[in-house]
This record gives C-alpha cells, sequence and structure tokens, in this order.
C-alpha cells in the first residue's frame, strides 16, 4: 500500500496549514465559538471558496474535485490543528457520505453540488438521546402514504443541527430492528413539523443539537429499507476522517506544549531541561506520531479499498482518542497553573478532545468492533 | 555498458556464479572461493575480498544467490562488527591477518565493551591497559559479551590514561581470547538462558600492533563499532532463513546457523509474541471475557500503529525525504508493545501463567514472554537513554547536565560499589 504523501500532498497541507493560521487564528476561534451558531455564512464561505474545502472529496460528477479520503484527510489535519470553526464535518464528511453512498445518481446531482460548493450545509442526523453510535438503539421511524414519507423522532447530537440547511436523517420502517428496515431521507432544515434545541456542549467550538421531527416530510434516498450498508460506509469512512482531525489538533497542542515548557524559566532553568519534561514530551510525540501512523493508514487502506480498511478505522479511532486525550491532559500539567485558566488556549483543544473521543464511538466501543471482525 | 550498471553486475555475477557454485564443496572451501572472487561481499575495496560495488547494486547480486541456491557469506554477528571496525581504522597487518577468516567465518569474534560498572554510560569503562615492558597488560571485567566462550578475538575497549578526560583516556584493542588472563563465565539471566558471558580480565596481554587506531582514540573507534550494531542486528534476523535445499554444504551451514542464533532463541518472545494473542484467546475461551477483549485490542492498536509507523517511516526514506520523528520511535514503541502483550498475556493463560517449561502454554513459550519481556526496554539502549536522545535530537530539548567533562576521568565519581 502506498503510505507516504506526495510532493503535491505535502504542497497542499502546507499552503492549508497557513492559510488556516491566518484564517483561524485562536482569537477567531473564540469569537465564533461564543456565538450561537459557532460558525458564520459569510466568513465560512470566504475562507472555503478560496481553497474549496468543501468540494475536495466529492466526485467531479457531481461538482467536486474528485480526490480521494486521504486528502480530505489532510483538509480534515489542517481543520482539527487550528480549531477552524465551520460547518464541516457534518456536511462535507457525514451528509456527503450518506448522500454519496445511498442516494440515487438523481439525487447525488441534486444535492451534492451545493454541498461542493459550499452553498448548502448539510448534517446527518442519525445519533439518538440514548447516544448509541450503532443501529441498536435507533428509534425515528417513518410512514408512507401516496409515496410521500414523514418522519417521527427524536435526533440529538447533531453537529451544527441548527443551522443545517438540509438534513440528512436515519430512520427505520416501524416494528424493525438493528440494521433491518432501515432508510435515509432528506429532510429541509425549514421543514415543518421540525423542531431544533441547541444543546449546551463542553466543546464550544463544535455545536449539537436536539432535533424533534413530528410528521416531518422527508425525501427517500435511493431504497427503501436498504440504509444499513450505506450507512456502514458513511461511518467508516467518517470515524477515518474524524481519527484524521484529532491527530491534527494532538500535534498542536503536543507543538504548544514544547514550546512553552522550553521558554518557560524556574529555579534558573529552563523547565524543558528537567529530564521528567524531556519523558514527558517524548511520550507525548510517540503518542501522537503512532496514531497519525493509524490515522493515515486507515485513509490509504480506505482509498485502495483495502480488506483491512474497517478494523484499520477502529484501530485509527481508538488510538487517535487516547492520543488526543493524553496529550491534552500532559499539555495543561506542562503549562502548570496557568494551564487551566481560560485565558489559556489549551482548554479550547482540550474541550474539542474531550468531544471527540466520544463522537463516532469512544476508545471502547470501537475496541470491541476491532474483536468482532477478527473474532468472526 | 559500464562496470556499474545493473544489468553488467546482475550478468556478471550470474555468470560467475554458473562457473563457481557447487552444492558439493565444503563451506569453507565456498566461502574460499567468494573471498577469492569478490562475490561474497562484493561492497567491499577489492584489495580485501570485495569488489568496489555501490551497496545499492548488492541486492542484485544476492538476487543472483538466491536464484542459483547459493550460500552468501554471513553477514551478521560480531564478526562483521569487527571487519567493518578493521576495514575503518585497521591497519594493513590487521587486515592481512584478520579480514580473510572473518569473511570464511573461521574465526569468532566478541566484542569487549560495557562493564557492570558502565552500561548506559560505556565510555565510563575501567578496564585497564597499562603498557609493561613490550605488550598491554589489560586488567578488569567485561559483560553482556555474546560468544565470548568460543571467541578467538576480542574486540576491546580499555582506558589507557586515567589522567585523560573520560572520552580521551580510551583506547581500542583486538585480544587474542585463548590465553590464561581471560577466564570467561556465562551469564544467566532470569528467563534461565545464558546467552552472554561475563569476561574477566587478569593480566591479560596485548601486543602493541594490536592496538587499532592511535592512543586515546579508542572511543571514536567504538562509535564505528557500534553504528554497525543496529544493521548486524538486522540481518542476523534475515541470516535464519537457511534455503531448504539438502546437500552437505546446506547442512553445514544449518548447522552453523543453529549454534550462532541459539543465543536469540527467546527474542521473539522478549518482544511480547503478538503473533500469539489471538490464537491463544480463542483456544482459552478467554475471547469471550469483555474485560480481556478490551485488552486484546489495545495492545493490538498500539502493536499495529508501531508497525504503520515504521512503514511509514520506511515509505518516506525511500521517497528520499528527511528523517522524521516518526524513524526515531520504534524502539520505544517496541518496549510498550512488549510490556503490553505480557500483560495480555498473562490475562488470557489465567492460572496457567504461573506455570513454565512444558507445563506452560505453548510448551513454554507463554512463560518465556512473561519472564523475558523486561530485557526490552533494556538492551540495546534503555527506555530512559531513549527518550534522552529523542528529546534532545528531535525536540531539540536542552540537553542533560554533564558532571564528566573538561576533568580527569580519576577524578569522576564512580560507582561506591564496584
Amino acid at each position: 500500500m502506498k503510505f507516504s504523501f506526495t510532493e503535491e500532498q505535502d504542497e497542499f497541507r502546507s499552503v492549508l496549514r497557513r492559510f488556516l493560521e491566518d484564517k483561524s487564528p485562536s482569537t477567531e476561534v473564540r469569537r465564533l465559538m461564543a456565538t450561537a451558531d459557532g460558525w458564520e455564512r459569510e466568513q465560512w464561505a470566504k475562507i472555503n471558496s478560496e481553497l474549496g474545502l468543501t468540494a475536495v472529496a466529492i466526485p467531479e460528477a457531481y461538482g467536486g474535485h474528485g480526490f480521494g479520503l486521504s486528502e480530505q484527510c489532510i483538509v480534515l489535519e489542517e481543520m482539527g490543528r487550528s480549531l477552524l470553526c465551520a460547518p464541516y464535518f457534518g456536511s462535507a464528511v457525514l451528509a456527503a457520505s450518506a448522500i454519496l453512498y445511498a442516494g440515487t445518481e438523481e439525487q447525488k446531482n441534486e444535492l451534492l453540488p451545493g454541498i461542493a460548493s459550499g452553498s448548502t450545509v448539510a448534517t446527518l442526523a442519525f445519533t439518538e438521546e440514548n447516544g448509541s453510535w450503532d443501529n441498536s438503539g435507533l428509534t425515528t421511524i417513518f410512514d408512507k402514504s401516496k409515496n410521500e414519507y414523514n418522519i417521527t423522532g427524536t435526533k440529538s447530537f447533531v453537529l451544527d443541527g441548527t443551522t443545517a440547511d438540509l438534513i440528512i436523517v436515519l430512520a427505520r420502517t416501524p416494528n424493525t430492528k438493528k440494521d433491518e428496515g432501515l432508510s435515509l431521507f432528506a429532510v429541509d432544515g425549514q421543514a415543518s413539523g421540525l423542531k431544533k434545541e441547541p444543546l449546551k456542549s463542553v466543546d464550544e467550538t463544535r455545536k449539537l443539537a436536539r432535533i424533534h421531527f413530528d410528521q416531518v416530510p422527508a425525501k427517500l434516498l435511493g431504497v427503501e429499507g436498504n440504509a444499513a450498508g450505506p450507512m456502514k460506509k458513511t461511518m467508516t469512512r467518517s470515524i477515518i476522517c474524524l481519527a484524521n482531525e484529532m491527530v491534527g489538533g494532538a500535534d498542536r497542542l503536543r507543538e504548544d506544549a514544547l514550546e512553552y515548557v522550553k521558554m518557560r524559566m524556574q529555579f534558573g532553568r529552563s523547565i524543558a531541561s528537567f529530564q521528567v519534561t524531556k519523558h514527558k514530551a517524548t511520550d507525548m510525540l510517540a503518542d501522537v506520531e503512532l496514531a497519525k501512523s493509524a490515522a493515515y493508514f486507515a485513509a490509504a487502506a480506505y482509498d485502495e479499498e483495502d480488506d483491512e480498511t474497517e478494523e484499520a478505522a477502529s484501530i485509527a479511532k481508538a488510538a487517535s482518542s487516547e492520543a488526543y486525550m493524553q496529550t491534552a491532559i500532559h499539555s495543561i500539567q506542562m503549562h502548570g497553573g496557568i494551564g487551566f485558566t481560560w485565558d489559556n488556549d489549551t482548554h479550547l483543544w482540550f474541550k474539542r478532545a474531550k468531544s471527540s473521543e466520544v463522537f463516532l464511538g469512544d476508545p471502547a466501543h470501537h475496541h470491541e468492533k476491532m474483536m468482532t471482525i477478527w473474532d468472526a | 555498458m559500464t562496470e556499474h550498471t545493473e544489468d553488467y553486475v546482475r550478468k556478471e555475477a550470474r555468470t560467475w556464479l554458473e562457473n563457481n557454485w557447487d552444492p558439493n564443496l565444503d563451506l569453507f572451501e565456498w566461502r574460499n572461493k567468494l573471498a577469492d572472487s569478490g562475490w561474497g561481499l562484493p561492497n567491499w575495496p577489492s584489495d580485501w575480498y570485495g569488489r568496489d560495488l555501490p551497496v545499492g547494486l548488492v541486492p542484485i547480486v544476492e538476487e543472483e544467490f538466491q536464484r542459483i541456491g547459493a550460500l552468501p557469506i554471513p553477514k551478521s554477528g560480531i564478526r562483521m562488527l569487527a571487519a567493518a571496525t578493521i576495514l575503518n581504522h585497521g591497519t594493513e597487518m590487521h587486515k592481512e591477518k584478520f579480514l580473510r577468516r572473518i569473511v570464511t567465518g573461521e574465526d569468532v569474534w566478541c566484542q569487549l565493551f560495557s562493564e557492570p560498572g558502565s552500561g548506559s554510560d560505556l565510555a565510563g569503562a575501567t578496564t585497564k591497559a597499562v603498557m609493561a615492558g613490550n605488550k598491554w597488560v589489560v586488567n578488569g571485567q567485561k559483560v553482556w559479551t555474546t560468544s565470548a566462550h568460543k571467541a578467538h578475538w576480542g574486540l576491546l575497549l580499555a582506558r589507557t590514561d586515567m589522567d585523560a578526560t573520560k572520552h580521551d583516556g580510551l583506547s581500542y584493542f583486538i585480544i587474542d581470547m585463548k590465553q590464561p588472563g581471560v577466564e570467561t563465565q556465562p551469564l544467566k539471566q532470569m528467563n534461565g538462558y545464558a546467552s552472554f558471558n561475563q569476561v574477566f580480565l587478569t593480566d591479560a596481554e596485548v601486543l602493541p600492533d594490536f592496538q587499532v587506531a592511535e592512543l586515546g582514540d579508542g572511543w571514536k573507534v567504538a562509535t564505528t563499532t557500534l553504528m554497525h550494531e543496529r544493521r548486524a542486528a538486522d540481518s542476523l534476523r534475515a541470516w535464519g532463513q537457511v534455503p531448504n535445499s539438502e546437500g552437505p554444504i546446506y547442512d553445514q551451514e544449518r548447522a552453523e546457523i543453529e549454534t550462532t542464533m541459539a543465543p536469540y532463541k527467546w527474542y521473539p518472545q522478549r518482544a511480547g509474541r503478538v503473533d500469539l494473542i489471538m490464537q491463544r484467546a480463542k483456544e482459552t475461551g478467554a475471547i469471550k471475557d469483555p474485560a480481556v477483549r478490551q485488552e486484546i485490542a489495545k495492545l493490538m492498536t498500539l502493536h499495529k500503529s508501531a508497525e504503520w509507523t515504521a512503514r511509514r517511516a520506511r515509505s518516506a526514506q525511500e521517497q528520499g525525504k528527511p528523517q522524521g520523528p516518526e524513524g526515531s520511535l520504534g524502539k520505544l514503541a517496541a518496549s510498550n508493545v512488549a510490556r503490553a502483550a505480557a500483560k495480555v498475556h498473562t490475562m488470557i493463560s489465567g492460572a496457567d501463567s504461573m506455570l513454565s517449561g512444558d507445563d506452560s502454554p505453548e510448551n513454554g513459550t507463554v512463560a518465556e514472554v512473561l519472564i523475558s519481556f523486561p530485557a526490552s526496554s533494556i538492551a540495546g539502549g534503555t527506555d530512559e537513554i531513549q527518550k534522552n536522545i529523542i528529546s534532545e535530537r528531535v525536540l531539540d530539548m536542552p540537553k542533560e547536565t554533564r558532571f564528566d567533562a573538561g576533568k580527569p576521568f580519576k577524578d569522576i565519581p564512580r560507582n561506591t560499589i564496584s
């Protein structure tokens, strides 16, 4: 398997890094996270139009640039690094994948170009209040009369759920269980019968919502009752994306903490000269680099349709969850007292580490997933 | 066609092998042919049993050896470290006297660097060489010496000047191991193997001609030897794969490998035997235990991430990129994998973890994992030293304060218990 970035990919990454350092400094992150929406349409349109970020991995036939997941993961790693406040993950990762894998040709032509250009902000509503990341806890149902579909139920933990223009919803035929009877639907963000409640989230840079559906009119994506397969692919892809976003954030935290200890003097010496600090910094490097390898490998495996893709995705998510959280904890410790103040930036990434640790399944969930694959 | 193109080298090697390889030859007769022709170590100088080939073309020659089933020169073990050191720093006499028998494998070598009082701090060696009359007289103790009991020659690092600074007071010698002043004792490890020796040097003698490089240059020469150590360890693993072919020469080679590899039999166990985990979990039924499943998955996550990190480093290297941080983390990751694997093996084996030898699962292999893994975070550089090196070289953090620089070695505090 090809397992190293090409010169073009490296160049893309460095352009993106400089660009996001400029557009998303922590002052900007703090400004946007304090708003109710968490992002601004005009500001996001400007950032997105310059580099075509939402278009990267959408096929050219549907208005995208047609790059692979490895390229999209470069975008996500850099976004994770800069903690960019933008409705990217829900739209260009979760919703776009669901449409791509579940939708008919006509639906892809209709829905994907808007997501690719950024004019449509979409999201995927699949998790419910029980917080289950597989389909076992899914209770939202749909009914059908004269080929018109209506959805009833409550979705939770929906990324950018209050601001999305288009909500892709996973619902089931009444009285079905687990992977049976699942269908994906497209729902207009302004549809009647929708009640959107913002949730107070620890990670203010990533807004979550609870959405109540009361007989909300919806358009079926693809074939009725056939969404389990497309959802599985969507999840695998999104987990890999999240893992890559996370290693970007972890690496940034690690670098900032390292820079800080090199600068901080106590007892007449740099605290970076203490062996405990040196060893901790090395452990952090090892954690992050190993997690990066897993995240990169998983993306490459996905692009090459490798048999190991699913387990690689779970390994990447488990490794990056542990690495990001551990790095965040070490980073605060290395900063000392200032590390747990509001004014210091470390907590912004710490909170992202916490929300990402559980989003799309915590390490224990993914450990069990990989064991299920190996124990088959 | 020029001499150093792939096609030319391949054709030349093939022709020579077709005319000379004969599985009915005696092993040493064959290796002497390789020494005379230079095909055994083609990247060595043509004056000394090689053909001056660039290293990059060596795989072409190796492919031709494999194609015809010819036995290569074993490019492993301490004798290859000796060869590299002698080629770099030795006199004409050293090359004349030692290199050929290194190539043919007739002489066994050992490395006398580590001491009970200087492990990570190798340059703190206190074994002394004193000029008495017309020869060097050596006194001291060395340790972790693989093959010392079989060795004909030793690479010796000894202190020749107590008034010089630590690194400047060391000199490098080749010592005859078959003399009365050299006594070797096996060093038994906690896992029961005795893969190494202790060597006691009591008025052992070295002729002045057997000094390598200048007096006081011992540390510089030792660095050359150590640089080749990691490479030798890698090729040792490769050498283990003997062709399955029948014939006396193959039997001879297999017997030699068997003896050479014996001290390393427990190395896979030291690394944790992750390869056995799933099979063991299934056959014991431990796979059904949710707590065990979690621990197995954690181990596999670590193991796979480490493996992919090594692949990532290799890919980058193949692309000609400068080495990134991922290239320096392998050894630390391996220690963590070994530790985690021992823990998981224990969970899987339960009460059987108390048993040893053929009472233990997998005919003792599991027990061997459980009592061998602590060596992995020590041998070849402790985790602590690795972390110092990585933090200083990769993360550019301040160097450790030294208490042993710029003063005579005799004034540096040393172990109170010797």
